[in-house]
């Protein structure tokens, strides 16, 4: 039984709270937007942003990056829903451990990481070296799902938790469904927020990763972002202020092709 | 929503319940993928660096790089890291709590929910060098917000506060950390039901008697266990640090960083190897840690 | 059989001319195309310029490491190279030190896109001389005995003396030496463009400071308690003076290579006017080193490199980079320097003299050692 809730005033403490954190947070970020639009002949304008279309390098950096980020989130999304699924029917048990081992990547160091890489790098013959290292897109990429591992793993499981699991599994395999009918049209939809989540979070990770790029020497868009900022500090401002209001904007408009359904178990709190 | 003893104790719902493409050998069949990619792509990275630390570059086996680690200038970037990580987790958890309570007692209609939800992603993972650039934007000592203040009679450049300090270090650090614990403890607030606020109102208690009896017991551990995320995440970081403060604040991963690409001396690059398996150990026990208070949150949240 | 026999003929006509015309194609290949470049010490030797031009251009890439655009107008160089003999050129790593180009030719090994040339400070290349290439471009008798390997395997490329930059709208009158710098008037404005223990500009910075200090090429202590005692007197600023702090205004004092404060006058020149001055108190001058890979993956496009940097015109386009090339007095004999870029070349007190690689590696260490120590 839904309860109506009475319309709420907003609370001052909510208000107070979102308002600081906004200027807290964009406060920086609308300072160097100010910054980005002094143009390198002194004058105010938009300068710096029309040059970054124009730039070969970048755009290339951004297309390869691209690239990875797709692939990357595809063999994220392929390997790891089926398995949190699995965790969830067969091993509960388990969850634990598969939890802690995703958890992983996330608190080994990028430079250790970083380090551990290059010197695989350097110790692998001469055929692993031109097949996995010699281009960005097969040394970076299964590193990089590695990478997104924790918050891809968390988002999911909280997603297919969220479902009543055991009943749409037996429902679908009663109707004769395999895995895959199982996973992709049964499953997938009803957790569209959170697989949503996962790959905007890989997408993420993978435009603002420098230090394993830069420590294996690929020149990714955010490692030539970096470097444009020794040339040209109001073009690397620019677009690095660019970069992070259409990461926002495209996590912002994913939460629209999200389920209802999740939103609707929040009541009231506090 | 079924509890964990209840799956485990349902039985075959007969032949329907297991279909016959598929018949699997053991549960365990299923996990084989996961495991041999985490085996491969994350156990191939840090069998090299175990190795790398406990040999020389000859390839001999040595007790020589972790010997160094226990000495200067190593110690003292130890120290300064653990500072660091545990201020800027303190902090970060603590007003990342409140952002996070803010917004998910907020209308789900609002529009807030989404911006900051898509911000947090975006937010946590923002750092480094743009990161840096942004706050001296705001505070340096042409900033923004410089400029603001000196209108209305406070010149920041004659106090003792600048930007390039470790204060201004840790406003950087923080701008990431209350995001990343945004992202950790949403998910957690979002799963205290409503019923038990209604219950709790039903009985007589106060909103601070719920906080204090209801709410907070079974939030501590996801809580607890953001901040220890929060912790191992300022660990590793230093980009940011050094765009603002250079190497006056020497930081591990920092430390690492010169080992492998800088003009010190010959043969400590391995020295850096052994300074990243002990922050390995550092972070273990944080996940230990983790583990442990996750299994508690996860019987309440279930 | 009539038919039989004339097929037999035919089919050993077609095998004769066939293989007088693999004969021929044969020997002509060897003459332009089968040429193994990574061998070749000249161009001389491996059958003239236009040889190599041809192979180079067969090539068609160019792997460069850690060369910044704006270091030593390294960007117009590369893009004229590329533009004239159409070689696409791929410079990864743009910030890397010296060690990072080291390391990579170590670590890529054969892969395709393993560095093909370096640009390395001048004891990295004393060091790794087994990892180079010897080669000698055309011109390797317009460069002076003491700046090259006499086996060919490096050679100095430019060079340039530890500068002070300064923001003029910031700072009201220029520091002009060391000494200088302790006044009060440079509260919070002087900066090292990066940390002397990873980088050779700010280390040199540190070493120039010894000179000026009763310091020397044995003893870079007193370099370390200069900079010690700007930071107690609130003169020195943590930050680095990256790119973003110069034009922010953060760091408006730089020492670094005067090359790379002309780069950040260039950069900056449509908000601010930023100075380079040579310290009158100290002339510390150090010259880069160009080497070709022994492994490199483009050999004939490495060495038409080397040859296009070391030509007139080349150097010239390093001297417009405010880079003293290491041809300069040669070119300055023949007349071929541009006379508008060497008038720009700020003026220097005294000669400069140069540290052994013996005396760079034990000051490296003693930097290892108390930098840290001494900023806290």
């Amino acid at each position: 039984m839904r309860l109506r809730l009475p319309r709420r005033r907003p609370r001052l403490w909510r208000v107070t709270i979102l308002v600081l954190a906004a200027l807290y947070f964009l406060g920086p970020i609308a300072a160097s937007i100010r910054f980005s639009l002094i143009q390198n002949n002194g004058k105010d304008g938009l300068g710096n942003y029309t040059q970054v279309l124009h730039d070969a390098l970048l755009s290339h950096a951004l297309g390869t990056s691209l690239e990875i980020a797709g692939i990357a989130t595809a063999i994220l999304l392929v390997l790891m829903l089926p398995t949190v699924v699995w965790v969830r029917l067969k091993m509960p048990r388990i969850a634990l451990l598969v939890e802690s081992v995703s958890v992983l990547p996330i608190v080994i160091p990028p430079i250790v990481m970083g380090a551990g890489l290059a010197a695989l790098q350097k110790n692998s013959g001469a055929g692993l070296q031109s097949l996995l290292f010699n281009s960005s897109l097969t040394g970076l990429t299964p590193f990089y799902v590695i990478l997104a591992l924790p918050f891809a793993y968390r988002s999911l499981d909280v997603g297919v938790r969220a479902i009543d699991l055991r009943t749409l599994v037996d429902a679908a395999r009663s109707l004769g469904a395999g895995w895959f009918t199982l996973i992709v049209r049964v499953i997938l939809p009803n957790v569209r927020t959170a697989v949503l989540t996962a790959a905007s979070l890989s997408i993420a990770l993978v435009l603002a990763e420098v230090v394993i790029a830069g420590t294996l020497l690929y020149d990714t868009f955010p490692v030539e972002l970096v470097n444009q900022a020794q040339e040209n500090t109001g073009l690397a401002v620019a677009l690095s202020v660019l970069t992070l209001l259409i990461t926002w904007l495209l996590l912002f408009a994913i939460t629209f092709l999200g389920n209802r359904g999740s939103r609707a178990r929040v009541g009231r709190l506090i | 929503m079924g509890s964990v003893a209840v799956l485990e104790q349902s039985p075959s719902l007969g032949p329907a319940a297991r279909s016959r493409r598929g018949t699997l050998r053991g549960p365990w069949v299923g996990i084989l993928p996961f495991a041999l990619y985490v085996l491969l792509f994350l156990g191939l990275p840090l069998y090299e660096v175990l190795y790398g630390a406990i040999t020389t570059s000859g390839g001999s086996l040595t007790w020589y790089n972790f010997n160094q680690t226990f000495h200067e200038p190593y110690t003292s970037d130890f120290i300064s890291s653990l500072k660091l990580s545990l201020e800027t987790a303190a902090i970060g958890g603590f007003f990342g709590m409140w952002l996070a309570c803010a917004v998910v007692t907020s209308s789900p209609r609002n529009p807030l929910r989404r911006i900051v939800g898509s911000g947090s992603a975006v937010l946590a993972y923002f750092a480094g060098v743009p990161l840096a650039f942004t706050w001296i934007a705001l505070l340096g000592r042409f900033g923004e917000l410089t400029k603001i203040l000196e209108h209305i009679g406070i010149n920041l450049n004659n106090t003792s506060f600048t930007i390039s300090s470790l204060t201004g270090v840790e406003l950087a650090y923080v701008s990431f950390q209350v995001p990343l614990m945004v992202l950790l403890v949403t998910p957690a607030l979002e799963g205290l039901r409503a019923e038990w606020r209604e219950a709790a109102t039903g009985l007589g208690a106060s909103t601070f008697q719920y906080i204090r009896h209801v709410a907070a017991p079974v939030l501590f551990p996801a809580v607890t266990g953001a901040v220890l995320l929060l912790f191992g995440n300022a660990f590793a970081a230093y980009a940011t640090a050094y765009a603002l403060v250079g190497d006056t604040v020497q930081l591990v991963p920092g430390t690492i960083q010169n080992l492998m690409s800088g003009n010190v001396l010959v043969d400590e690059n391995q020295v850096g190897l052994a300074l990243g398996v002990e922050m390995i150990v550092v972070i273990a026990f944080i996940m230990v840690g983790y583990a442990l208070l996750q299994r508690r949150a996860g019987r309440w949240l279930q | 059989m009539k038919s039989r026999k004339h097929k037999g003929r035919a089919i050993a006509a077609a095998l004769a001319a066939g293989a007088l015309a693999a004969g021929v194609v044969a020997a002509s290949g060897t003459a332009s195309g089968a040429t193994n470049w990574s061998n070749i010490t000249s161009a001389k030797a491996g059958g003239g310029m236009a040889a190599l031009v041809a192979a180079a251009k067969k090539e068609g890439t160019l792997n460069l490491i850690a060369d910044p655009f704006n270091w030593t107008n390294y960007g117009q160089i590369i893009t004229s190279f590329s533009k004239k003999y159409g070689i696409h050129v791929n410079d990864v790593n743009k910030l890397g030190t010296s060690q990072q180009e080291i390391t990579a030719l170590q670590t890529l090994g054969g892969q395709s896109r393993a560095p093909d040339a370096v640009d390395v400070g001048q004891s990295y290349a004393l060091d790794n001389a087994s990892l180079f290439a010897p080669y000698k471009v055309t011109e390797w008798n317009m460069i002076p005995a003491a700046n090259k390997a006499a086996n060919g395997t490096w050679a100095n490329d430019y060079g340039g003396y530890i500068s002070i930059g300064c923001n003029t709208s910031i700072v009201k009158v220029c520091p002009t030496s060391f000494a200088d710098l302790n006044n009060a008037a440079y509260k919070n404005d002087v900066a090292l463009d990066n940390s002397p223990v990873t980088a050779n500009s700010a280390f040199s910075a540190v070493w120039a400071a010894a000179l000026a200090n009763g310091g020397s090429f044995d003893n870079i202590t007193p370099g370390i308690t200069f900079f010690q005692k700007l930071h107690q007197e609130g003169n020195f600023v943590e930050t680095p003076g990256l790119p973003g702090a110069i034009a922010s205004g953060q760091t408006p004092i730089v020492i670094d290579w005067d090359y790379n404060n002309a780069a950040a006058a260039v950069a900056n020149a449509g908000k601010f006017k930023w100075t380079t001055a040579v310290p009158t108190d100290a002339s510390y001058a150090a010259f880069y080193a160009q080497a070709i890979s022994a492994k490199a993956p483009h050999p004939a496009a490495a060495r038409l490199w080397l040859e296009y940097l070391y030509s007139s015109t080349g150097q010239n386009l390093w001297l417009k980079g405010l880079g003293r090339p290491v041809e300069l007095q040669a070119m300055i004999k023949n007349k071929t320097v541009n006379q508008t870029y060497l008038k720009a070349l700020p003026p220097v007190s005294k000669p400069a003299q140069y540290p052994s690689l013996a005396q760079v590696t034990a000051a490296e260490a003693v930097v290892a050692q108390q930098w840290a120590a001494s900023q806290s």
